[in-house]
């Protein structure tokens, strides 16, 4: 049990990004509830261990936990989706997630299709990068990634999503 | 024909994160290559895709309820950050040290200003000096000098104490509720700051006037895990800071300059 200041540090600093924790295990296990658990999971860990957390970037800390307890989960549950890169034609078909079904029509379901079929590897960094606004050094510290390949591999990220965006609209358009 | 740029630096270069060197030398280079120009725009068009079709996924409340709960957090230490009280003299000494920030912040940036083409590492210097006004400002009671959320209580607040009179709107509808506003200081200069509250988070919004002859700065960024972004609009300039997501500032910049 934290003392009643370092509590409170905690709140400040760590509870602020609960959004931030959310997003990006929604995003990597593509779906709220599994995410939620995650994220609680991640979170009563954080608290734990958060006197090992020495100042800094407190919502890249607690990112990479959430990160590490999301793999881990997808370890457990759904290995296939970390062994195989995924087929995105297959993919699109399989992703019978209900909150993506329903908004398949707009813009906003096409983007979250195509996002969701990306490789989780490709699809973190671009969450990361794009709707958490993180620095290459945070995508770096979060994901373990090299500094120095962040940049390659955001790169092949966008580009993966631009294609499948292209692919989509060329098949709605048939 | 592929340039062998488009693999890296472009993205290096679209996201801020070139040092001013490789970033002139990048620039540079694309006035040669129209495929890194086109690629640029694309790929800037595609982060705003992303960023405006309101993707982030967000906690629940029954979530944030269930978190607190388990870890026992006790909401009135947090709410305390929330309350906001008149500085007191005491507590002000620490301003001291903001002479001493802006003279050097000011030395940074008369060098960098020889360069045009570095308007986005100018962009940056400043932000860094705005987050740093921010983290003050959410000292007990240091964000807001007056507290009101309304639009005509605090706009009139700022007659007389600045030599310019800054937009202030409330958007509590559109999710971003005006808490207040104070002065601040920015390189020697006063600034306005408005706050916002976006759920739990706090957003300062800066806002001052271009020097005649200054280039327009431009950018969005990131630093220890505050989000910032910059704009400028006829001859004002707006900066927000905040720990709440980019996208959240990205509506609220879309709310105030549509």
């Amino acid at each position: 049990m934290l003392q009643p200041q370092e509590r409170t540090r905690f709140e400040l600093l760590v509870v602020p990004h609960l959004d931030a924790a959310v997003n990006l295990a929604r995003w990597l296990l593509r779906n709220r509830a599994d995410a939620e658990d995650v994220v609680q999971e991640a979170m009563l860990r954080a608290y734990r261990f958060f006197d090992q957390f020495r100042g800094g970037d407190a919502r890249a800390w607690l990112l990479q936990i959430v990160r590490n307890n999301c793999y881990t989960w997808l370890q457990k549950n759904r290995p296939l989706e970390l062994m195989t890169e995924f087929d995105e034609e297959l993919h699109v078909q399989q992703s019978a997630n209900p909150e993506t079904l329903a908004a398949q029509a707009d813009e906003r379901g096409r983007l979250m299709r195509a996002l969701e079929s990306l490789p989780p590897r490709f699809r973190e960094v671009l969450v990361l990068r794009e709707l958490e606004g993180c620095s290459y050094k945070e995508i770096a510290e979060v994901t373990g990634i090299a500094m120095g390949t962040v940049m390659s591999t955001l790169s092949r990220a966008r580009e993966r999503l631009q294609r499948t965006l292209t692919a989509a609209v060329t098949k709605e358009a048939s | 024909m592929t340039c062998d740029l488009t693999q890296t630096t472009l993205h290096g270069y679209c996201d801020g994160e070139l040092d001013a060197v490789r970033a002139a030398e990048f620039e540079h280079h694309l006035e040669h290559c129209s495929e890194c120009r086109i690629l640029l725009l694309e790929t800037r068009a595609l982060g705003s895709r992303l960023r405006q079709n309101d993707l982030y996924q967000r906690c629940s409340d029954e979530l944030r309820q269930r978190v607190e709960k388990q870890l026992g957090l006790a909401r009135p230490e947090v709410q305390a950050q929330f309350q906001f009280q008149r500085p007191t003299r005491t507590g002000s000494l620490r301003w001291l040290l903001v002479p001493a920030f802006a003279v050097a912040t000011v030395a940074i940036i008369a060098v960098l200003a020889r360069f045009p083409v570095q308007q986005r590492v100018l962009a940056s210097a400043t932000a860094s000096e705005l987050i740093d006004a921010h983290v003050r400002s959410l000292q007990p009671g240091h964000l807001t000098d007056v507290i009101s959320t309304d639009q005509h209580t605090v706009k009139p607040w700022f007659d007389g104490k600045l030599d310019f009179i800054p937009p202030v709107n409330d958007y509590t509808a559109q999710g971003f509720s005006l808490v207040g506003g104070r002065l601040d200081v920015l390189n020697g200069h006063d600034v306005a700051a408005l706050v916002y509250a976006r759920r739990k988070h706090t957003i300062n919004l800066f806002v001052w006037p271009a020097r005649q002859g200054e280039t327009a700065l431009y950018g969005w960024g990131s630093r220890e895990g505050y989000n910032w972004g910059m704009w400028q609009a006829g001859d004002m300039r707006f900066c927000l800071v905040s720990d709440a997501a980019q996208s959240d500032l990205h509506e609220l910049q879309q709310l105030i300059h549509p």
